[in-house]
C-alpha cells in the first residue's frame, strides 16, 4: 500500500516543482546474478574498458567509452549473438553537465536477452556510425541528428529525416520550446509568403479554447450565422438550417422529411 | 407511339426549362464538386469512409480525383504539418478557377490538439478557407452536410467569369 500523505492543502500546492521531473529509479542488481549476462559482461570487459555495469528490469546495462562502440557492437553483433539493433537515441542532460547520454537497445534472439549500450559525450562532439553495422541505424542516426543535432561520423547521409531540410533548432532538446521558438512560428509564412507577408497574416493563435462572438472573421455562431466581416451586435434573426433552398434546385427535388421512408430495422 | 411525358399544354408545347446562364452552369458546378484526395492523418479516414458505398459521394455527383487540376475543391482532411505547408500550397496553386476548400476536423481547421512546434495552427494560413467542419474526426454525415453547404454556396454566388479569385493575401 502506498504511503498515506496529508490532502489538506492539495489544491493550493502545485503537484511538482522540479522543472524536469526527475523519475524515481528502479532497483539495480549486480550482473553477477544472470549467468548468461554475466558471461556476456566478461567476454566484453576482456576487450573494452567497461565503466559501469548492472542488471535492470532484465536488461543489462553497459557504461563504455564513447569511442569503442563500433567496436563493441561489432563484437556484440559477431560473438554474442546479440543479432538486433532495437532502438538507439539519445538523452539530453545538458542541464545537468552539458553531456548527452547516448544509448543502444541490443537484442538476442537466441539467449532472449537484452542488453543497453550507453555512453555519454560533451555537447558538440560527434559519435560513430553503426550504420556498417545495423542498416537501421540509418535512420536512427538521422533522428538523433535532426532531434539533438547529435552527428554520426561516417554516416552515409547526415541529414534531417523528419523536421524539413531548412528547419533551425533541434526539437528534443530540453531547452527547445514545445509550442515552437520563433523560426518555427513563422516558418511557413516566411518559406511560401516571405517574411513581409508577417503582418498581413498574423501571429498563430495558440489559445485553442477561443471563441469569440463578436468576431465574424473567425467565428459563427451555430444558428445564427452571418456573413464574414459583419459587425456582430448581438440582436441577430437566427438563420434557418436547412441543406437546400426552398423549392429545390432543378433536377434535383428537395428532400421532405414527410414523404421520406424511414428504415426502422437496421439489419434490414 | 412515344411513352414520353410532354405536357404539350404549357411551356408552348416544348420540352424546355427556362434559365438564366448564371443557375445552369452553378446547377452544373453545384451537382459535379470533384475533390481533390487529400487525406493528411486520421481525418482522412472519415473522408474515405465518406466517398464508399454508406454514405456514397458519388451521389452528390462527388468524385474524387487523385490529381489538382481535375479537383474543384480541396478537403483537408487532417494534420497539416509546416513541412507539409509548401506542398498544401502548391496543390492549391494548380487547381483551377473556381475552386473551394473545406477544411476537415479539428487539426485543419486550428492545429486543434497539436499545440507545437510541428504543425500549422490552422490550414487558413496558407490557403482561403470556404467551410470549416468541427470535429475530431468529424463524422461523414458532417462532410456530406458540409458538401451540401458548399453546393448552396455555390448556387448563391454569380457564376460569371468575373468573379474575385480567392486571395488568402
Ligand atoms: S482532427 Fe482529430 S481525427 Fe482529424 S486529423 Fe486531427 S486528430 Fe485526427
Amino acid at each position: 500500500m502506498r504511503a498515506y500523505t496529508p490532502k489538506d492543502d492539495v489544491q493550493a500546492k502545485a503537484y511538482y516543482t522540479d522543472r524536469f521531473y526527475v523519475a524515481p529509479q528502479v532497483p539495480k542488481q549486480d550482473v553477477s546474478t544472470d549467468p548468461v549476462f554475466a558471461a556476456d559482461l566478461e567476454a566484453i570487459s576482456a576487450k573494452f574498458e567497461v565503466k559501469e555495469s548492472f542488471i535492470q528490469v532484465e536488461n543489462m546495462v553497459i557504461y563504455i567509452n564513447a569511442k569503442d562502440i563500433y567496436a563493441v557492437l561489432e563484437f556484440m553483433r559477431d560473438s554474442l549473438e546479440y543479432t538486433q539493433l532495437t532502438e538507439m537515441s539519445a538523452i539530453d542532460w545538458l542541464a545537468k553537465d552539458d553531456t548527452f547520454e547516448i544509448f543502444y537497445q541490443m537484442l538476442s534472439m537466441n539467449k532472449r536477452k537484452r542488453t543497453r549500450i550507453k555512453f555519454f559525450i560533451k555537447n558538440g562532439d560527434a559519435v560513430d556510425s553503426v550504420e556498417k553495422l545495423f542498416r537501421c541505424a540509418d535512420w536512427s542516426e538521422r533522428e538523433m541528428f535532426d532531434m539533438f543535432g547529435i552527428e554520426a561520423n561516417n554516416h552515409p547521409f547526415m541529414k534531417r529525416i523528419l523536421m524539413p531540410y531548412d528547419w533551425q533548432g533541434n526539437p528534443l532538446l530540453k531547452t527547445y520550446p514545445l509550442e515552437g521558438d520563433e523560426f518555427a512560428a513563422w516558418y511557413e509564412i516566411d518559406k511560401i509568403y516571405g517574411k513581409e507577408a508577417r503582418e498581413a497574416i498574423g501571429p498563430e493563435i495558440r489559445d485553442t479554447a477561443r471563441v469569440d462572438r463578436y468576431d465574424s472573421e473567425r467565428f459563427a455562431r451555430l444558428g445564427y450565422e452571418q456573413p464574414k466581416g459583419t459587425k456582430i451586435t448581438g440582436n441577430e434573426e437566427p438563420t434557418v438550417q436547412s441543406y437546400q433552398e426552398e423549392g429545390g434546385v432543378f433536377m434535383v427535388t428537395k428532400f421532405d422529411k414527410d414523404t421520406s421512408k424511414i428504415i426502422d430495422d437496421p439489419q434490414r | 407511339m412515344a411513352q414520353h411525358k410532354v405536357n404539350y399544354t404549357q411551356d408552348g408545347g416544348l420540352p424546355v426549362a427556362l434559365t438564366s446562364i448564371d443557375k445552369i452552369v452553378n446547377w452544373g458546378r453545384s451537382n459535379s464538386i470533384w475533390a481533390l484526395t487529400y487525406g493528411l492523418a486520421c481525418c482522412g479516414i472519415e473522408m474515405m469512409a465518406s466517398g464508399a458505398s454508406r454514405f456514397d459521394f458519388d451521389r452528390y455527383g462527388t468524385i474524387f480525383r487523385a490529381s489538382p487540376r481535375q479537383a474543384d475543391v480541396m478537403i483537408v482532411a487532417g494534420t497539416l504539418t509546416k513541412k507539409h505547408a509548401e506542398f498544401i500550397k502548391r496543390l492549391y496553386d494548380q487547381m483551377t478557377e473556381p475552386r473551394w476548400v473545406i477544411s476537415m476536423g479539428s487539426c485543419a481547421n486550428t492545429g486543434g490538439m497539436f499545440n507545437t512546434y510541428a504543425t500549422v495552427q490552422g490550414c487558413d494560413r496558407i490557403i482561403p478557407v470556404d467551410l470549416y467542419l468541427p470535429g475530431c474526426a468529424p463524422r461523414p454525415e458532417t462532410l456530406q452536410y458540409g458538401v451540401m453547404l458548399l453546393q448552396k454556396k455555390i448556387r448563391a454566388n454569380s457564376a460569371s467569369k468575373a468573379q474575385k479569385p480567392k486571395r488568402l493575401m
